[in-house]
């Protein structure tokens, strides 16, 4: 899919997130204005993530642009995908360098506690984004899921 | 029929999220601070609001576990109506007890609030039977968080010489230092420890990769580790980096990064008279607390119920995936 074709799905994604969890904010204090990049390994573009009530954007960019961030986050996509929903340990898998972390340390820590305060699950939110079409988005996070768990 | 009384479960949360998350796995008590700087993991995102630590008090009572307010770091001189506030709020919020590391703050509880019950925390650092007997005469304290210093036998000992129970750390993060005497993230970045409530805060770390998948952690100023591809990491406090000394170069001069586990202990320490085991982790993830609090929660009713429990899952929750006894064992732990 051609990155012009995501951004409307991402937008959607964010702010349908957003309004289910309006605490998430509460919880990322000052570190709401940061931007995070988001390298999930394997997928052909970054996400950039910020993750402001009253500014929010959630948007793919090209792996070969320039992009200015203040948090880079990187890791395989479904296991991002299970730390958010925390179905595994960030700090264990920061342990094992599973995931990588560099530049504002205080905003990605933030944004750890907040989303894993949410009871929801990110899949759960992502899947309820699309309305009727909620039953085949649902079905693909959770078989890519079941992938990695087996492995895991 | 078991030689133990069965000992109350004490689980960490950081969010209220974490703390539903320990109550279902089955905590018989949640401990849990304020926002700010009155409780010793200030971290970024963590920790409740008033509102928030009422509705947890709620779902915690409405299952029948406890939840333990830790207000448990050291006010400086003109800052203690924040502390005291949060005992207000503690108390108001009908919260089981209190955990109070300044002998300040303990008196105030005890003046303000009498009938509240009080903890002594790890971090006031009392060992001794003297210490500990001096606050359970002065303040009523009921309970003392022993710091991980002893070994069994000597827990055995204590029990046997004060008026009070005792709350023993059995799984996570452990420092090498005296609890509430360590100065070093002070001395790197001007944030205390005991006074701010935050080892190596999170605003003064950076990791730094290198071309070879090679990370550098520094705390301010300084590196304090160098991991190499492959290696697995720790938390960035400096008793766990890696330095260069005069006599060896990149090694652990204070100590590995490694996690206490004193799962095979446990029927040692319910025969000692550790009356709570305590479970460290309330900047860790609601998974980790999942796991480990179940863990946990089979082991001592294993052990309660006279069987062998099955303990090897709980190793890979362990920083750098090792683990130890600390000062439990033996006192020739570093
Ligand atoms: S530097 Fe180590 S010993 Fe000191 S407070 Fe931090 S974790 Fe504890």
């Amino acid at each position: 899919m051609p990155l012009f074709a995501m951004q409307p799905i991402l937008r959607r994604i964010v702010r349908h997130v957003a309004q289910l969890h309006p605490e998430l904010f509460e919880r990322l204090g000052d570190s709401c204005s940061k931007q995070f990049l988001i390298d999930a390994k394997g997928m052909p573009f970054l996400l950039l993530l910020r993750p402001d009530p009253e500014n929010l954007m959630l948007v793919a960019k090209s792996r070969h642009a320039e992009i200015p961030y203040d948090v880079l986050v990187s890791g395989k996509f479904v296991t991002l995908l299970r730390m958010i929903d925390s179905k595994t340990d960030s700090d264990a898998l920061f342990f094992n360098r599973d995931i990588a972390v560099t530049g504002d340390t205080e905003a990605i820590v933030a944004l750890r506690n907040a989303l894993d305060d949410m009871d929801a699950t990110l899949a759960d939110d992502v899947a309820t984004a699309f309305g009727p079409l909620r039953g085949p988005v649902r079905a693909s996070i959770d078989a890519a899921n079941k992938i990695v768990g087996s492995k895991t | 029929m078991s030689e133990f009384i069965k000992p109350e479960l004490v689980c960490p949360a950081g969010t209220p999220a974490s703390l539903r998350t320990a109550v279902d796995a089955g905590a018989d008590s949640v401990y849990c601070g304020f926002k700010g700087p009155t409780n010793a993991r200030n971290f970024p995102g963590l920790n409740f609001t008033k509102a928030e630590l009422s509705e947890s008090v709620k779902y915690a009572h409405d299952k029948d576990a406890m939840v333990l307010a830790a207000i448990n770091s050291f006010p400086t001189a003109g800052r203690t109506d924040i502390w005291k506030k949060s005992v207000d709020d503690a108390v108001e919020l009908g919260i089981d007890a209190v955990i109070i590391a300044d002998i300040g703050m303990a008196k105030y509880v005890a003046e303000t609030h009498p009938d509240q019950r009080l903890h002594l925390s790890v971090q006031a650092g009392a060992s001794s039977p003297e210490a500990i007997n001096f606050y359970v005469e002065r303040f009523n304290v009921k309970r003392v968080v022993l710091p991980r210093i002893l070994t069994v036998p000597e827990i055995k000992r204590v029990h046997d010489a004060i008026d009070c129970e005792i709350e023993a750390f059995v799984f996570g993060n452990i420092g090498m230092m005296a609890e509430g005497r360590c100065s070093l993230t002070n001395y790197v970045t001007g944030i205390s420890t005991n006074m701010d409530g935050v080892c190596s805060p999170a605003s003064h770390v950076d990791y730094e990769p290198d071309e070879e998948d090679g990370l550098t952690t520094r705390l301010g100023d300084f590196a304090i580790d160098c991991i190499s591809c492959g290696e697995t990491a720790g938390y960035p406090t400096i008793c766990k980096g890696r330095y260069d000394t005069a006599h060896k170069k990149n090694y652990y001069a204070f100590e590995e990064p490694i996690s206490l586990n004193l799962t095979r202990l446990l029927p040692d320490l319910m025969r000692a008279g550790v009356t709570a085991l305590k479970i460290e982790g309330r900047q860790r993830s609601r998974a980790y607390i999942r796991s480990v609090v179940s863990a946990f929660r089979d082991a001592v009713d294993a052990y309660a119920a006279g069987d062998e429990p099955d303990i090897t899952e709980l190793i890979a929750l362990t920083e750098g995936h090792k683990e130890t006894q600390g000062a439990f064992k033996s006192k020739s732990w570093r």
